[in-house]
Formats: structure tokens, C-alpha cells, sequence
């Protein structure tokens, strides 16, 4: 699959991308995040290691909806045209959660699309919010300025 | 507890490096539920014009939790690891990283400071390079260091 840019000339301020539900989140998709993204912070992935910390439960990790974030924006755009991508962790994801990925155009500026990005829960609880930029220009030739 | 905020500040960050093994990258793939096989698939990459397979864009924040600072040295610096939140994270982008770079990650904090008597933002800022030097992004992560004083 290759995804296309997004034509500047038909974007406005105010679409929507289209929402990426994602599935449930599993104990297993904690585990194999841990060890393939490198964090393996135990308040995570290891239930007893939660409860001494005073909670009830493990909680997913930040940085996997952040991914889905990134997910949100690659099926939008392909990669080499994301600038930047930011978020602020507003509320821990409980085990089992259903978040959902929403971005939507804030400005549309010399050739550059920033976006508001957020994670919501099925709850209504947001857990990300944050703000993408992509480059809409054409690639510039090798060498040029 | 409180933070030691000059002793933050102060601190030195080891570099850290990595080589991005295609296998490592596809675990991360899979994990996170993508599925465009430009991401799993060495040849669909290249198809689509990449070298090999990209590194998704929150991935390289790996080389960061290779270090473990300051985890590895809360006592000195005075805080309860179960009490750090990470707060926001930002990455802003030169170029992709593919399956078989070589990468360097180097940390500094660049702000450390008190936001209420009970809780300390610490700012970390990382530039990831490739061997050849070329930055392939920089990195901004804020941790909150809650004391363990009692509300």
C-alpha cells in the first residue's frame, strides 16, 4: 500500500481525517509492546508490580497511543511528509479501553497542514491530545535549497 | 522525597546506540496494530521507494528508554521511580530511519524546575543521528516527578 499526499488544493481548514478505531487493549498487546518498544516499566505489564504502586490494575503505556497517533497520520500521509508530531498525556488507558484516533486540520499554511490530533476513549475519556504538521509541497529536486 | 533539580540538571546522559534490526521494527509494527506492509514487508518498502522498511514515527523513543537514566539513579537524585509520569512528547523530523541504520541518541536535560511544591517538570531533549551524522530527529520528553508527600 502507498499512501498518496493529501492534495493541498483540496484540503480546508476544519476536515476531519477519518476516525482509526482501534481494537481493545489487550494484557498480550502491553507484553508485546513492552518488549518491542523497549519500555518495560512493570507498572505496565506486571499486575502486582501496579497494585504496590497503590493502583488496581495495569495501564497502557503512553508512548502505544502515541503509535496509534502515528498510525493515524502514515495512513494519511506518507511518512517522510510528517515535520512533527506532539502530544500531552492527559489520562492513563485502562486494560480493555477502545481508543479511537481523531485528527482534524487546524491550518493549512505556505504549503504546510497542521493538525489536532486526540485519543478518546469509547468513555469519552481523552487521553491524548496533541498536534501534527505535514508537509504538502512537492519533494524539492536532490540538492536544491 | 524531593528532587534534586541542580543535580538533574547536572547530569550527564550516556549516549546510547542502536542498530534497527528489521525484526525488532516488525514486533513494533505488529504490536501497535499497523498493517500497511510498507512497515513489514522489506520488499513492499522498497516498492514504495524506501530502502528497506522505515522505522514508524514514535519507534527511535526506544534509544531513549535504552538509557536507563535517571532511573538508575533515583536515590541520588532523590525520587520514587512509581511517581514519574511522562507528561507530554514531542519529535520533530529531518529524515526516515530504516532497517539496518546505526543510531545514536544523545540526551541532555535542558530545563529542570519546580511546577508546585509537589511535583518537579524535568525536560529532556535527544538528538538521534545515523552514522553518516545526518539527524534523523530531535526528540522532547517532560517528566513529572510527583513527591511522595501526602496531599
Amino acid at each position: 500500500m502507498s499512501v498518496a499526499v493529501p492534495e493541498p488544493a483540496g484540503l480546508r481548514v476544519g476536515d476531519e481525517l477519518a476516525p482509526l478505531p482501534i481494537e481493545p487493549i489487550t494484557r498480550t498487546t502491553l507484553a508485546l509492546f513492552a518488549g518491542a518498544s523497549g519500555d518495560h516499566n512493570p507498572i505496565h505489564i506486571d499486575v502486582d508490580a501496579a497494585r504496590a504502586a497503590g493502583l488496581d490494575d495495569v495501564f497502557a503505556h503512553g508512548m502505544l497511543s502515541m503509535a496509534y497517533l502515528g498510525r493515524l497520520l502514515t495512513g494519511w500521509a506518507p511518512q517522510e511528509r510528517l515535520r512533527s508530531l506532539s502530544v500531552r498525556f492527559t489520562a492513563i488507558t485502562p486494560v480493555h479501553a477502545r481508543p479511537t484516533c481523531h485528527g482534524t486540520v487546524t491550518a493549512i499554511e505556505d504549503g504546510l497542514a497542521t493538525l489536532a490530533l486526540a485519543v478518546r476513549l469509547a468513555d469519552g475519556t481523552t487521553t491524548l491530545t496533541g498536534t501534527a504538521v505535514i508537509d504538502l509541497r512537492p519533494p524539492h529536486p536532490q540538492g536544491a535549497a | 522525597m524531593a528532587l534534586d533539580l541542580e543535580a538533574v540538571k547536572a547530569a550527564e546522559i550516556p549516549e546510547t546506540s542502536m542498530t534497527l534490526e528489521r525484526g525488532r521494527l516488525v514486533a513494533f509494527v505488529r504490536a501497535i496494530g499497523e498493517r500497511d506492509p510498507v512497515y513489514l514487508d522489506a520488499q513492499a518498502a522498497r516498492a514504495a521507494g524506501h530502502p528497506d522498511i522505515p522505522a514508524p514515527p514514535t519507534f527511535l523513543f526506544a534509544l531513549e528508554t535504552e538509557s536507563p537514566f535517571p532511573f538508575d539513579q533515583a536515590d541520588r537524585l532523590g525520587f520514587d521511580p512509581a511517581l514519574v509520569l511522562h507528561g507530554q512528547q514531542s519529535f520533530s523530523y529531518d529524515r526516515l530511519a530504516y532497517a539496518g541504520d546505526v543510531l545514536t541518541c544523545r540526551s541532555r536535560i535542558v530545563d529542570a524546575y519546580a511546577k508546585t511544591p509537589a511535583m518537579d517538570f524535568v525536560v529532556k531533549r535527544s538528538e538521534i543521528r545515523r552514522g553518516d551524522g545526518e539527524r534523523v530527529l530531535v526528540a522532547e520528553t517532560l517528566l513529572i516527578f510527583r513527591s511522595a508527600v501526602a496531599a
